[in-house]
């Protein structure tokens, strides 16, 4: 019998995981990995929470626990507890009973869930998406069913935010239009507005009547204080507005491959939230009927044991300090050679990545010369470097950017 | 001018201050959505008070003290993987250990075609999970061709391939009046279908009837569906628990395989391995040769990648450890059929606790079905009595969750099934 797939053909590589193919491959003793994005540490080894591992042989030992279905919107104490974290304990919207909250699998089946409830139930089916974002960002967003445009965000001349095109550009969007926003930390590039940016552009947001879709994912990554990262969220729901909020846990608790994450739908009324919750049922359902538990209750653990939430915060405050220390160490090795160019950039970008301005050629002379792997539109990863090869990667760049064209 | 001075002026005020303070909620017209009519089941069983309450309802399996179970081979394994690996994302397809001893399960363990790297398989999300992956694949790939689902199925599947946006048609295939298989109708249905329909087939252990195909039906069933060129896609979500031996509950797929289709299938490891909050289960689709089953399995990833990006590792690390532990192996295939053989005893139970209770009715279906659930026969009235007067709980289609049935309760059980039938 002939396959009714005869005609498939294969799908292009992940550009991402192509770097670390490429890396595996290498023989070289110098060869660097810059383009994972899961932290390491100084050792250039995965990290695994001295507080999650407490908190799994906690569970593992409680012989009570069992591994019944979930409810469709996951642990209801998870859920709390991660509506808390990103609004804050005292948020007049938890209080009101305003907030609609689904424990999804991480960031990703956050934004997907988000995204199918929307093409269901929002009048507009457009989302505006920064220039750059996350690649995966537009695959979830058509698969959901709605249509992305993107608004200026990056400028490569200074290599910080366009404000001024990412006013226009949201200016000109048609009203109830979707608007994703990373909550900090944006990745690829690094680049977050001010304070004072963000207030304007929630200024602009409501008066437009869009609707803004917070992508967190690195909350505590990236100053190392929860409350701090948390700051541009927490302004938009002060204003009593509503906005969807996407958070994962992989990076700030590394809790990765376990699929943790939360969407938070802020409503404006309570009975309003009751129904959303009651129809996010029906998009989770079809998809996967009910999130998995494990990576749910160690985070969950976590939240509600105050010793443990505050080592948490200690560990979570280090991993962010180690790449900020990288990214000192990295300007302060590219000054102290006297390579062209302003480099600042480096230690005003924030969390896992830096976009450094390296075109695709630089790019490949580094690979090539130096053995160094980072992806061709010039991010690194910070959490891949270390003390010991930050001089190596300064040399490459070095030699990159006053040989090569 | 100073009226529209006025007026602008007004304006400014306003947002200036806030803006969307004023502003009515994006989400006044979203409707309360219904609840689900299984897992809504067991909502209404935990709000209940009354001591007497017995859960009928969803199919998660219960021990003769009606108390959820892990199987001492999955204690085992947790104990042995707790502390000690990372949580680094998996691949997108999954993990590569769990997926080839998912496959050897449902293909056998010496399988030509796993050794020919013929199978696309990736880690999926339980059954759920594997069925949407194959939904979404099948919209993108034959967006011509229709599924076909059978009348009565579980409720998710109708939902799983609407969400998919696939057209989904059904077939004959519970017989109400014998409370067995339409399979005439049924092979009416296959021959009737277009060319290159897909077909949804319950491997085993059909839900929610229990009333499986013979084998002999299974070969006919296979040699109607090839002639027609269709795509036989099986969900098997109960290897193992049907008949207590999992090679015998494979036997429709290996009936299949023998007649040269190219099959999907859907595996989940809820049910007999207990793992239903972990979500572990796998998706595969059997390829005519190595090079097109890469193909495939990338463009599964591609599907997987915008749902959740990668799937769960912890339940797939059970698995694999077990699975990969010949002691381990052994004493899980120990473990599912005590499961298996408790449900099948509390059919007897139940069968004899009716007949002697003198029910004008017969009862030969409860022991004939198989599987976690019997299709009782009663209508949605008799239900609702039942939960009304007698607070036992199950959904309105009159199926029954052998698995919450204990020696505890199969007589009070079979007492108000007697009463609100007995004039039937």
């Amino acid at each position: 019998m002939d396959s009714v797939f005869a005609a498939i053909v294969q799908a292009p590589e992940d550009p991402i995981l192509g770097v670390t193919v490429a890396y595996n491959k290498d023989q070289s003793p110098v060869k660097l990995n810059l383009g994972v994005g899961a932290y390491r540490t100084e050792e250039g080894k995965p990290l695994v929470l001295n507080v999650v591992r407490k908190a799994e042989q906690f569970l593992v030992n409680d012989q009570s626990r069992v591994k019944e279905y979930l409810p469709i919107l996951g642990l209801a104490e998870f859920n709390k507890l991660s509506a808390k974290l990103i609004l804050g304990d005292d948020s007049p919207a938890i209080q009101e009973n305003r907030v609609a909250t689904a424990q999804c699998l991480s960031g990703t089946g956050s934004l997907r869930v988000g995204a199918e409830f929307l093409a269901k139930h929002y009048h507009e089916r457009t989302i505006y998406v920064p220039q750059p974002s996350w690649g995966n960002h537009l695959k979830v967003f058509t698969m959901a069913g709605l249509s992305v445009k993107t608004y200026s965000y990056y400028d490569p001349e200074t290599r910080g935010l366009n404000f001024q095109g990412l006013l226009e550009d949201l200016g000109a969007a048609p009203a109830g239009a979707i608007v994703l926003l990373h909550a900090c930390a944006h990745n690829p590039t690094g680049v977050d507005p001010t304070v004072e940016q963000w207030e304007q552009i929630r200024q602009l947001i409501r008066s437009k009547g869009l609707l803004p879709f917070f992508d967190s994912a690195y909350q505590g990554f990236a100053s190392g204080s929860l409350d701090a990262d948390a700051q541009p969220v927490r302004m938009f729901v002060a204003d009593g507005g509503e906005c969807f909020i996407a958070q994962s846990y992989a990076k700030n608790m590394g809790l990765y491959g376990e699929r943790v994450g939360a969407l938070s739908i802020v409503c404006k009324a309570a009975d309003v939230a009751g129904r959303v919750e009651s129809q996010l049922k029906l998009v989770i359902r079809p998809m996967y009927s009910n999130p998995p538990i494990h990576g749910a209750s160690i985070a969950s653990t976590i939240l509600k044991n105050s010793d443990m939430y505050n080592e948490w915060k200690i560990e979570l405050k280090a991993m962010a300090d180690r790449i900020i220390s990288m990214r000192k160490q990295l300007f302060d090795a590219l000054t102290a050679k006297g390579t062209p160019g302003d480099w600042s950039h480096i230690i005003k970008q924030i969390g896992m990545f830096t976009f450094t301005g390296l075109n695709s050629d630089q790019v490949a002379f580094m690979t090539k010369e130096y053995h160094i792997y980072m992806t061709s539109d010039g991010r690194i990863s910070m959490a891949g470097l270390s003390s010991s090869t930050v001089p190596h990667l300064a040399d490459a760049i070095h030699a990159a950017v006053t040989r090569a064209s | 001018m100073a009226i529209r001075r006025a007026f602008s002026g007004r304006i400014v005020d306003r947002t200036a201050v806030v803006g969307a303070r004023y502003m009515s909620s994006w989400w006044r017209s979203v409707q309360p959505a219904p609840k689900d009519p299984i897992l809504g089941v067991t909502e209404a069983f935990l709000a209940d008070p009354n001591p007497d309450k017995v859960n009928v309802g969803v199919g998660a399996y219960r021990d003769d003290n009606g108390k959820p179970v892990v199987l001492e081979c999955v204690r085992e394994a947790e104990r042995r993987i707790a502390g000690n690996l990372n949580m680094e994302y998996l691949p997108m397809g999954g993990s590569v250990n769990m997926v080839e001893e998912t496959l050897k399960l449902a293909y056998g363990e010496n399988s030509e075609l796993i050794k020919d790297k013929r199978i696309a398989a990736v880690q999926a999300l339980s059954g759920t999970g594997a069925c949407r992956l194959l939904a979404d694949f099948q919209k993108r790939f034959c967006p011509e061709s229709q599924i076909y689902i059978p009348v009565p199925t579980w409720s998710n599947h109708h939902n799983i391939w609407r969400d998919a946006q696939v057209p989904q048609k059904t077939y004959h295939y519970y017989h109400p009046e014998s409370k067995g298989l339409d399979f005439a109708a049924m092979i009416d249905d296959i021959k009737n279908a277009p060319n290159g329909s897909f077909f949804l087939l319950h491997a085993c252990a059909h839900n929610p009837t229990g009333v499986d195909p013979t084998e002999e039906q299974w070969r006919e069933i296979s040699h109607h569906i090839k002639a027609k060129g269709h795509f036989a896609f099986f969900d098997m979500a109960y290897q193992g628990f049907a008949s207590g031996d999992p090679e015998r509950d494979a036997k429709s797929i290996r009936i299949f395989l023998e007649d040269g289709h190219h099959i999907g299938i859907a595996q989940s490891y809820a049910k007999n391995m207990g793992l239903y909050g972990q979500r572990v289960g796998c998706l595969s689709v059997l390829c005519e040769d190595e090079k097109q089953a890469v193909a495939v399995k990338s463009q599964l990833q591609q599907l997987a990648r915008p749902m959740y990006s990668n799937p769960p590792v912890h339940g797939a690390l059970i698995v694999s450890t077990i699975l990969g532990d010949p002691d381990l192996k052994k004493l899980w295939l120990k473990e599912v059929k005590v499961m298996a053989d408790r449900i099948i005893g509390m059919r007897t139970a139940l069968r004899g606790n009716l007949e002697k209770l003198g029910s004008p009715l017969s009862w030969q279906h409860v022991t004939n079905q198989i599987g976690m659930f019997c299709y009782s026969g009663m209508t949605p009235e008799q239900v609702d009595r039942l939960t009304n007067e007698f607070h036992i709980y199950m959904t309105r289609n009159g199926r029954i969750s052998m698995a919450g049935v204990t020696t505890g309760n199969v007589e009070y059980l079979a007492n108000a099934i007697h009463q609100v039938t007995k004039s039937a």
